[in-house]
């Protein structure tokens, strides 16, 4: 397969650039080129959710936008100036982003028509840095799922491997429009797997930063708690070249850390000799609710998973890292139902502004009072997946239910952090599979929500304890669908879990199937 | 809100109309058996919690990364800063006259 400049690595086409010999306005034509022959028509409000053969990973484009900043690196380039660390590299932002003069619509209804009148820091420190705002990226409303079906702009994005299978979510328009060389790099958001997930089912390297590591400041929020603003990029040195543009304090964001930044490029070669890596049972044996009694039962994993799990431990090993078996994380299993709580609470509450009268949809029905404004507008705009947020989070916050589930759930994600404290005082980093299955049917579970839920089964507890974590492609399983590994360590350590990621990365040599097929049609 | 009894779920069709109004939504019968489904399958998933033994005095957590001196930033002067953004603002409300966002009447009660 030869590459086009459209698939070059993001850190290739940023030395190119500087080397003269090519120009940021030749990446963004060529990718721009990509998107005409594989995107088929991007999601849209009302759309038809079945569609045409396409990829179908953003909601806007930002053309535009994009042109004028080519132009300006390769002015500073013919200047002599610095065009920064993601000199003319395409990205894509997943639409939970506000930026300014974008449409920013968090994938529903009830923003689709609202234009962001300032720019969230993460994007603003990517464009600071060179790189070409490509489009807005589709998906779940909200963030709320992880298969980005729930968007109301449809089609969904399709997995640029299967265009019967789904890319995950909610960061599924940022991993296909990865995969399939419509962006070299996408910012998207992890609450509870979101960057993760998807990354793995499109064969792509995504990593959820360390809480705070990253400024929320104009990221829509979903649970404040959790959510991670983090990289996308097809290889493991690219996700580090993006942290390292958007990382850091920022004055706007009172949770974003002012821990030093390190240097996530210098060392990211370094190998793994000497590091201890740890294996632990409890990402192995799953435990999901019986749909019927709601009482835990054990499953495996996709054996294929189990597989690739082995060999990547071999690999570490092989390059000198000591592998510990037995890491003990004994209440991971309960990441779930305590995520189940907390979000929702958090979601409930962050999901109250939108009213239909500072910005966004207002019902257009005849009302009587601000009352029965406030009610149609929230309930004409929103899909589903939020009203069932608001709605479980206002019960388990409910005075006489709050120790027995709000209370109860952070408690237990002490006990999960816990976990993992005790961990990494043995382990530099843990490893398991980022998902039980590799990417399923596009329908499969979609309505169900808590088998959606439980697909971010082995992604959340790392959510709950705030450690950073690193999913990266190893292989593909029978089907041809690509597989996921993640690599969790302790607070702040993104440095060396992008040297331990770089040592274990397989970068696929072949592009995904879907891709293939529609640039040969 | 009332008990639970083993034929009905434990958000019942009266539990599930008192969260629909502080939610602030209006909902279509359908659309309200789904959600009300849904949120009783995922209360099964949550009981769950209900089994784990917990040291009584084990703290909560509110976010994963403690916060040190090391890490906590500064927080911000607390003066005003000049925005440019009033008409940006402006523009993306539904109805406006003369620079005020248009409502409808705002319910009220008489306090006595």
């Amino acid at each position: 397969m030869s590459t086009e400049i459209c698939e070059l690595p993001a850190h290739e086409i940023a030395a190119r650039l500087r080397a003269g010999d090519l120009s940021a306005e030749a990446v963004l034509d060529a990718t721009l080129e990509r998107i005409g022959k594989v995107e088929g028509g991007s999601g849209r409000l009302g759309g038809d959710s079945s569609g045409s053969q396409g990829v179908h990973a953003y909601i806007s484009l930002t053309e535009a936008r994009a042109r004028d900043q080519a132009h300006a690196v390769d002015h500073m380039l013919e200047t002599g100036s610095d065009p920064g660390l993601l000199a003319g590299v395409p990205i894509a932002v997943k639409d939970i982003f506000c930026v300014s003069g974008t449409p920013s619509t968090a994938g529903s209804k009830i923003l689709a028509t609202f234009v962001a009148p300032y720019t969230a820091t993460p994007v603003a420190r990517l464009e600071k840095a060179g790189a070409l705002t490509i489009g807005k990226a589709n998906l779940d409303e909200f963030t709320y799922g992880s298969s980005n079906e729930s968007s109301a702009f449809q089609p969904t994005p399709r997995n640029p491997w299967s265009a019967s299978r789904v890319p995950g979510g909610s960061s599924g328009g940022s991993a296909a429009a990865v995969a399939a060389g419509e962006a070299a790099l996408s910012l998207g958001t992890d609450t509870s797997g979101s960057i993760r997930q998807p990354a793995a089912f499109c064969g792509v390297v995504g990593m959820k930063p360390t809480y705070g590591r990253v400024s929320r400041y104009g990221l829509i929020a979903f649970a404040s708690s959790l959510d991670c603003p983090g990289p996308m990029a097809r290889n493991v040195k690219d996700a580090g070249l993006m942290l390292q543009a958007m990382a850091g304090a920022d004055p706007f964001d009172a949770t974003a850390a002012k821990f030093p930044v390190d240097d996530y490029l210098d060392q990211i070669e370094g190998g793994v000799r000497g590091m201890r890596i740890g294996l632990s049972p409890d990402f192995s044996r799953l435990r999901y609710p019986d749909p019927e009694t709601g009482k835990l039962r054990d499953q495996a994993l996709q054996p294929e998973i189990e597989k690739q799990l082995i060999e990547s431990a071999e690999r570490l090993a092989a390059q000198g890292a000591e592998i510990v078996e037995g890491v003990d994380l004994p209440n991971v299993q309960y990441g779930i139902p305590a995520y189940f709580v907390i979000s929702r609470v958090e979601a409930a509450s962050n999901l109250h502004r939108y009213d239909g009268v500072k910005y966004g949809y207002r019902s257009e029905d005849k009302v009587a009072d601000m009352s029965e404004l406030y009610r149609k507008s929230r309930g004409q705009g929103f899909g589903p997946q939020p009203k069932l947020r608001m709605l479980m989070g206002m019960y388990v916050s409910g005075e006489q239910y709050e120790k027995r589930y709000y209370e109860r759930a952070l408690r237990v994600r002490t006990l999960i952090r816990i976990d993992f404290e005790r961990a990494f005082e043995r382990v530099d980093a843990v490893l398991a599979p980022t998902t039980p299955t590799t990417a399923f049917e596009i329908g499969g579970i979609y309505g169900d929500s808590v088998s959606m839920q439980y697909a971010d089964l082995l992604t959340v507890p790392a959510n709950h304890a705030g450690i950073p974590a690193i999913s990266i492609p190893t292989g593909l399983d029978n089907s041809g669908l690509p597989i996921g590994m993640q690599l969790m360590g302790a607070d702040f350590t993104e440095r060396k879990l992008l040297q331990m990621a770089w040592a274990l990365e397989r970068v696929q040599e072949s592009r995904p199937s879907l891709v293939q097929e529609l640039l040969h049609a | 809100m009332t008990p639970t009894s083993q034929s009905e779920p434990p958000i019942t069709l009266e539990i599930f109309q008192h969260l629909v109004g502080l939610a602030a939504l209006e909902l279509d019968d359908e659309e309200a058996d789904y959600l009300r489904r849904e949120l009783n399958q995922q209360l099964q998933a949550i009981r769950n919690l209900e089994s784990i033994e917990l040291p009584t005095d084990l703290p909560i957590t509110s976010h994963g990364v403690p916060y040190s001196p090391e890490t906590r930033p500064d927080l911000r002067q607390d003066r005003a800063e000049p925005s440019d953004m009033a008409d940006a603002i402006l523009e993306q409300a539904p109805e406006v006259e003369e620079r005020f966002i248009v409502v409808p009447d705002i319910p009220h009660t008489e306090l006595e």
